[in-house]
């Protein structure tokens, strides 16, 4: 079966001549199908670059990016961005700002209203169609912003750090809020993040890596059954597997802080 | 244990320090009332001030008339409408050439704060314009255009198109790049991304920048008016200081102040219907 993802060789480099620096180093990575996939390391290891060259939002130098076999040439309607800034846009309603994604995608008028109020309906925000983003908690802009990626049905989603300037309470909600979405409905999704123990909550596989340049230092599979609950927190499983992850990610800060 | 506290578990609370500076701390709140109320004692005592130093003979009426001869001028010059008609034509001025000079500004302003190319084109030229004075092409303008409206459009369009250019410029590079990010991943073109995203992104700053440079105008068309007109405030003024009625000059340079302060807040008015999305709490 055709990977949904597949990174091949892929590297990246910014600046030129003497200035140059290597961002990204051999990236071979593949997500199949409805699999979620959480790319964590130190910061500056370039995770956030690779999410935004997935997007297509960045090129690359060298190697091949392809979905579902394809050859990605630029951003598009098939792959689902949620940035970690707000990215409601303001002048719209919470509904209006689905709706304007719903409409880029073709969708027709008439239908949009529905779709959008039922996508609001899944992030539990279906009262808060007509408020404004500057109304919303920034919880409650992120849980839109996720309802607007979702709703023109991208093959999969990719997240950049999407909870990371939530409180840890409104955190912990939205990790469990997606993980319910994401069992029932099922997706690719391409997770980054810094936060080790969201990362073993959320995934099916989490993905290190290596600082200057980035690479992929090694991966992890997570065995936790689903459906997961955050009282898994505390079982043994969960907290070797966390320790594991972080072993790793600290070796490799200690060596960038070396080098 | 609160110090000096002896532990009786009597009902006498410790009192919180009194808070002193309650006008005068950094961010201090006033109300309303007592803004206003500070706002308008301000320009009563200077006001009162200028009546007390006329009054006194301090200055002679030929260089500082009294409030009240100001006044009663300005009365009789409204009641046989000389002012409204000075007034009207200043306004027309500015309306026209202030439009012309926004509706060119606007679209060249998003170009140059989207596109690298065109800002590299524009930008450096419009900064080395801008420094030039407007006062400067006064002599010039009238012998392109001579003394008429055209000429007062010019001068109004050279004060604050260039300007307008650069601030607009900068207000739609503030529009956050994720916007743009966003735009690009539901697959609009360049063109709907500007207009979709960018322009309504960055009118709100847009709208404050037509603001302030509308203040600008107000100086440009008075200047212009001053040096060569046959109508319009600038030119009463000039005409008054040749009769040395300082009263009619004090007067319409207080009026010109009144008409900014009006203009001004048109402006904030429409800014608060036009972007009630931005109130936290207004629907």
């Amino acid at each position: 079966m055709t990977p949904k993802l597949e990174l091949r060789g892929l590297g990246k480099t910014f600046g030129e001549g003497a200035r140059q620096v290597e961002a990204l180093h051999d990236i071979d990575l593949t997500l199949a199908e409805n699999e979620f996939v959480s790319l964590v390391g130190t910061s500056g290891c370039g995770k956030s670059t690779l999410l935004s060259i997935v997007a297509g939002l960045q090129d690359f130098d060298h190697g091949e990016l392809l979905v579902d076999g394809a050859p990605v040439t630029g951003p598009g309607l098939d792959r689902g961005v949620v940035f970690q800034s707000y990215t409601l846009l303001p002048w719209l309603t919470a509904r209006q700002n689905v709706e304007f994604a719903l409409k880029a995608a073709g969708m027709k008028r008439a239908q949009c209203r529905e779709v959008a109020a039922e996508h609001l309906e899944l992030v539990k925000l279906g009262k808060f169609g007509d408020a404004y983003p500057s109304q919303l908690s920034g919880g409650m802009q992120q849980r839109v912003a996720i309802a607007r990626a979702l709703s023109y049905r991208p093959k999969m989603l990719l997240m950049d750090e999407p909870f990371g300037a939530l409180d840890a309470l409104t955190r912990h909600q939205m990790q469990e809020l997606l993980t319910r979405i994401w069992e029932e409905h099922r997706l690719t999704v391409l997770f980054v993040t810094h936060d080790v123990e969201e990362a073993v909550y959320m995934s099916d596989r989490i993905v290190v890596m290596s600082i200057a340049p980035g690479r992929i230092k090694t991966a992890y599979h997570v065995g936790l059954a689903r459906p997961r609950h955050q009282d898994m927190f505390s079982t043994r499983e969960f907290i070797d597997l966390q320790r594991e992850v972080i072993r790793t990610i600290r070796e490799e800060t200690m060596k960038a802080q070396a080098a | 244990m609160n110090q000096g506290s002896t532990g009786s578990g009597s009902t006498a609370r410790p009192t919180p320090p009194r808070r002193r500076r309650r006008f005068f701390g950094i961010g201090a709140r006033i109300s309303r009332a007592g803004f206003i109320a500070i706002a308008a004692a301000v320009f009563l005592l200077l006001v009162a001030a200028w009546a007390a130093a006329t009054g006194a003979g301090i200055v002679g009426p030929l260089f500082l008339p009294s409030p009240g001869s100001v006044w009663l001028r300005m009365v009789s010059l409204a009641a046989n409408g000389t002012l409204w008609q000075d007034a009207g034509v200043s306004l027309y001025r500015i309306i026209v050439g202030f439009l012309i000079a926004s509706v060119m500004a606007i679209p060249i302003g998003v170009v140059i704060g989207s596109y690298r190319f065109w800002e590299a084109a524009i930008e450096p030229l419009t900064d080395f314009i801008r420094y030039m004075p407007v006062v400067a092409f006064v002599p010039l303008t009238i012998l392109w255009s001579g003394t008429g409206d055209g000429q007062k459009f010019l001068i109004i369009w050279i004060g604050t198109f260039f300007q307008q250019v650069l601030l607009i410029q900068d207000n739609v590079k503030r529009v956050p790049g994720d916007f743009i990010g966003l735009g690009r991943t539901l697959g609009l073109s360049d063109l709907k991304i500007l207009m979709k995203i960018v322009v309504p992104s960055a009118f709100p700053g847009i709208w404050d920048t037509l603001r302030i440079s509308l203040g600008w105008a107000w100086t440009w068309v008075v200047v212009a008016e001053l040096v060569a007109a046959t109508s319009g405030l600038g030119y009463r003024i000039t005409v008054s200081q040749r009769y040395f009625q300082t009263d009619t000059i004090i007067g319409y340079i207080l009026f010109l102040g009144v008409l900014g302060l009006i203009t001004d807040q048109l402006m904030k008015a429409g800014e608060r219907l036009l972007f009630r999305y931005n109130l936290r709490h207004g629907t």
